[in-house]
């Protein structure tokens, strides 16, 4: 017993003396978010015209909090043309960009974009995961007379499938949601 | 040769045994000790000087047997060869020590005049499968802050998380509490005794904790050679649940004892009257030993206990935007809701706590007691989300919080009516937080020092009045890295205040090294009036301080479960708090009524509160930041038990908060509403020990609330929709019965089966205090089987 307490303080001062030298001169390193989704691009191609071309992109490279993102929109839809679309999710803060869709296609069936649009566009998805339920990376978009609106696109991570086609039903959680200003122009 | 002196000695009768009996604690003589001469069978006793005198003595063998009245029996043996004088120490207070152990409830560094609430050992396991959180609210005034039903941390008069201090056998338990989702990792079957202490009144565990201290005490040792286990098994419909824990304990007469104790518990998904709540499995691993020599003197102990729970985070809580957080408080169900699943998927944590001590004691004769303690913890976070490829099974949180700390006490009780206690403490503590999860880090990487010096005194100041008064020291030193966006920094206007911490620019990215101290005083003083043998009234007054938790400090990001992106804040000082309580109780045969009543006033009061909206590509969240005002908090608990006649009595609690918001005019979010617990007991020992109960519980809607809804703007729609994160849900009421019986199996093996049901009604209902309420109703019906084995 008597060596106990002698011995106790010396041994407890020595943990506690070895545990506290720290490297207090090495920083931590910074962390790369490796799935942020830093970009959405959304291109469409008129299928009677190769050159009518639109580009709805919006970046947000620092991802949540900080700096609000950037839209840049190629230009206006042409009035009652049917466009081929394509979907890219990027992450930008990686050199080369990292394309995050091809991620999203390997688990299509736990993905599903969403299009909801207030400008007349009829927006029909044209591809299918494993079990035969849409995915929405390719699309087809149809545009009707000229007139003003906003094009939203959603990706929902683990929504339920087959839903009734809105975002809303298919629950899951939002990995991308932006909301596009766009015009249809007559020709 | 041998002969001769052995004729010798048969012939020398005449030596003397004097002695001085003393009392061990301060030092003064004992007057009128017993002292039976064991080998000559006669008695004499001590004079008023404690001495006593024994005359013509034979050489040999001598046993004296020393005792006195609330004393310790000494028995003292010698080869008695020539004249001798011993001083013999009895423990004269070893009676009322011993007493003490066995009730498990008194602790000496408690002030007398706080106001306490204890947890029975048979409380604790009738509900054997329940987190701390959960049984704690069977006390007046300890409500918990959920999220689902196991993530439950206790609220003591409206406060929680780092306003509460738990003590795991007398060890701080540090964990990451400042999290709502963080859960207390502690096994209650570890623990004999669970005591709550309103307030900071506790000054010898820490000086912060301006909620509340949750005290919790293993099994006490009894001098004795004795072995003898506890299994506790039990099944819970709601969940299909199971438990099971078994508790072992050696102790021997000599002082050394043992104690291990080991569990498991796990559910699959709960289920609300209507609906399952899907991925709300939960595991459980606990188990701890604890040994070591106790006696009267000196002794020593070491303890070591591990806990290791998985927790399923309801899925219908992960979100992504405000569109979603709309969607699923307008909708009635669960936006996602299957069939009964076992498995515990994403979202969930994982969270482990490794706690090591030991510590040792000497008492001195005629001064008192000292006590040292090392202790080691490790507590080890992972949160893991719902992520895409490779990083599927990667965490997106994964801190690792290492606490080491000393501490000495020194207890001096050889004053006739004071007590004194003064202590130091030190600790170092170091949090790691992995950058492997390619998540940004929401709490960064710091160290930690802190370091403590207390003193209280405690004196019986007549027959009916004590008074006591403790005074605290806290020193605080935090040294942390962190990387900020640069965008973020700029936004907070660090760049103007806080550029000199900058120590790396990476262009996006600063590291920042902001380093903190704090120096804080406590203070706990208060009287306890014995109006006669059934009336007391006690007051209590407490000074404390709390240095802000890393989450207040350095949070931002994103919290998927809430659907918010919460901003700390570099700028954020100390609360300080000053809680006066009053106590009035009245004890009689039949009837004991407790009123706890308080006011506590917190200056710098910390809460988080929505500050605007953030587009992301996810959508728009809305922005939570740290604020500090001023607030009041006023209430009064109340606890009747009241024995109408045998075999029938009735229990009931009662607690109320008024929370204030000074400097917005607002109330408190989060604080709980007015409750009320009630119980009709039957107990009839003749029947086995037959104990019948039937509990209700009521709960009204929470009307003082801050209003802090806001309009989203919702894209799918196109337009701006009232996001309501306020209200509060309705009343409700719950009804709960259990009944048990014990059955003598052999003279040292019994068992006890008890049955009950919770939710009896199987009443839909939301708590306000669930942040899980948004999402999806609380628990239906729940029946339980346990079984009990005490051998």
């Amino acid at each position: 017993m008597k060596t106990i307490f002698k011995f106790l303080p010396i041994v407890l001062f020595t943990v506690i003396l070895s545990s506290c030298s720290n490297d207090d001169d090495n920083p931590p390193p910074p962390v790369n978010e490796e799935e942020l989704i830093t970009t959405v691009v959304y291109t469409l191609t008129n299928n009677a015209n190769n050159a009518d071309v639109v580009t709805l992109r919006f970046t947000d490279l620092d991802g949540e909090g900080g700096a609000d993102g950037t839209f840049n929109i190629s230009g206006p839809f042409s009035a009652n043309a049917t466009y081929t679309g394509e979907m890219q999710l990027l992450n930008e803060t990686e050199t080369p960009a990292e394309d995050i869709t091809e991620e999203v296609e390997d688990e299509s069936d736990e993905h599903e974009f969403f299009y909801v649009n207030t400008a007349g566009l009829t927006i029909a998805k044209t591809d299918t995961d494993g079990n035969g339920n849409p995915v929405g990376i390719d699309t087809t978009v149809t545009t009707g007379a000229a007139g003003n609106g906003t094009l939203t696109v959603i990706l929902k991570h683990e929504p339920t499938k087959p839903n009734d086609g809105t975002a809303d039903d298919a629950g899951g959680s939002t990995d991308v949601e932006v909301t596009f200003s766009i015009q249809v122009q007559a020709i | 040769m041998l002969l001769l002196s052995s004729i010798v000695i048969g012939q020398n009768c005449q030596l003397k045994f004097t002695g001085k009996v003393i009392d061990f604690h301060n030092g003064e003589p004992i007057v009128g000790a017993t002292i039976h001469v064991k080998t000559l069978d006669t008695y004499t006793t001590s004079d008023i000087n404690g001495v006593f005198n024994i005359e013509q003595l034979c050489k040999g063998p001598l046993v004296l047997i020393v005792s006195h009245v609330s004393c310790e029996t000494k028995t003292i043996s010698v080869e008695l060869t020539k004249n001798m004088n011993e001083i013999v120490y009895l423990e004269h207070h070893v009676e009322a020590l011993e007493t003490v152990v066995l009730k498990g409830q008194q602790d000496s560094h408690k002030a007398l005049t706080a106001q306490k609430a204890v947890l029975k050992q048979s409380t604790i396991e009738a509900n054997s499968s329940e987190s701390l959180g959960t049984v704690l609210k069977q006390l007046g005034g300890i409500t918990s802050i959920n999220t689902g039903n196991k993530i439950v941390k206790p609220v003591i008069n409206g406060l929680h998380s780092s306003r509460i201090t738990i003590m795991n056998n007398n060890v701080r338990m540090e964990e990451q509490e400042w999290g709502m989702e963080h859960a207390p990792n502690i096994d209650i079957n570890s623990a004999q005794s669970i005591a709550v202490i309103k307030g900071s009144s506790a000054l010898a565990y820490s000086g912060d904790a301006i909620g509340g201290i949750v005290i919790l005490k293993p099994k006490q040792f009894i001098k004795k050679d004795t072995l003898f286990g506890k299994t506790i098994a039990g099944f819970q419909s709601n969940g299909l649940a199971y438990n099971i824990t078994s508790a072992l304990t050696k102790n021997f007469e000599s002082g050394w004892f043992a104690n291990a104790v080991a569990g498991y518990k796990q559910n699959g998904d709960l289920r609300a009257p209507d609906y399952y709540l899907n991925n709300t499995g939960a595991r459980s691993i606990a188990s701890s030993l604890l040994g070591g020599y106790k006696s009267f003197e000196k002794g020593f102990e070491a303890y070591i206990s591990y806990v290791d729970n998985t927790i399923g985070i309801l899925s219908a809580s992960h979100i992504g935007n405000t569109a979603d957080l709309v969607n699923a408080i307008n909708s009635d169900v669960p936006m996602m809701s299957d069939g009964f699943s076992g498995s515990i998927e994403a979202p969930k944590q994982e969270v482990s706590h490794l706690l090591a001590k030991i510590n040792a004691y000497k008492r001195f004769s005629a001064f008192g007691k000292l006590d040292v303690q090392y202790d080691y913890q490790n507590n080890h976070r992972l949160e893991f989300d719902i992520r895409r490829g490779d990083d599927k099974d990667k965490p997106a949180v994964d801190l690792k919080l290492q606490t080491h700390s000393l501490k000495s006490d020194v207890t001096i009780d050889k004053l006739e009516n004071y007590t004194i206690h003064f202590g130091l403490s030190g600790r170092y503590q170091d949090n790691f937080a992995n950058p492997d999860t390619e998540v940004r880090r929401l709490i960064p990487d710091y160290e930690r020092y802190d370091f403590g010096a207390y003193a209280i005194v405690k004196s019986e100041l007549s027959e009916t009045l004590s008074a006591d008064l403790g005074i605290r020291y806290d020193y605080n030193y935090v040294d942390a890295f962190k990387y900020y966006r640069t965008n973020s920094w700029e936004e907070k206007n660090y760049d103007l205040d806080f550029s000199d911490i900058i120590i790396e620019d990476l262009g996006t990215q600063l590291l920042a090294n902001p380093k903190f101290t704090f120096h804080n005083i406590s203070v706990s003083t208060g009287l306890l009036y014995h109006l006669n043998t059934t009336n007391t009234l006690s007051f209590n007054y407490g000074l404390s301080s709390r240095p802000p938790n890393p989450s207040e400090l350095f949070s931002d990001g994103l919290h998927h479960s809430a659907a918010r992106i919460e901003v700390g804040d570099l700028r954020i000082d100390k609360e300080i708090a000053n809680r006066f309580g009053l106590t009035y109780k009245l004890d009689t045969n039949n009837l004991s009524f407790n009123i706890d009543t308080y006011a506590n006033f917190i200056d710098n009061f910390i809460y988080l509160r929505p500050t605007g909206e953030d587009s992301t590509i996810r959508g728009s969240f809305p922005v939570w930041e740290y604020f500090q005002t001023d607030a009041q908090l006023f209430g009064a608990d109340l606890n009747i038990d009241y024995q109408i006649s045998e075999p029938w009595k009735f229990t009931t609690s009662l607690s109320y908060v008024y929370g204030k918001n000074i400097k917005d005019d607002l109330a408190i979010i989060d604080i709980p509403s007015f409750r009320t617990n009630s119980a009709l007991t039957f107990y009839y020992k003749k029947w086995k020990d037959l104990n019948v109960s039937l509990a209700h519980e009521f709960v009204d809607k929470q009307v003082r609330y801050p209003n802090y809804n806001f309009e989203a703007y919702i894209a799918t729609t196109d337009s701006y929709e009232l996001v309501d994160i306020s209200t509060p849900p309705g009343a409700y009421n719950l009804f709960n019965m259990s009944a048990d019986a014990t059955f003598a199996l052999s003279k040292t093996v019994d068992f006890n089966l008890m049955i009950g049901v919770q939710n009896i009604f199987d009443t839909t209902y939301r708590e306000y205090l669930n942040r899980l309420r948004y999402f999806a109703d609380d628990t239906g019906r729940n029946i339980t089987v346990q079984v009990k084995f005490n051998y």
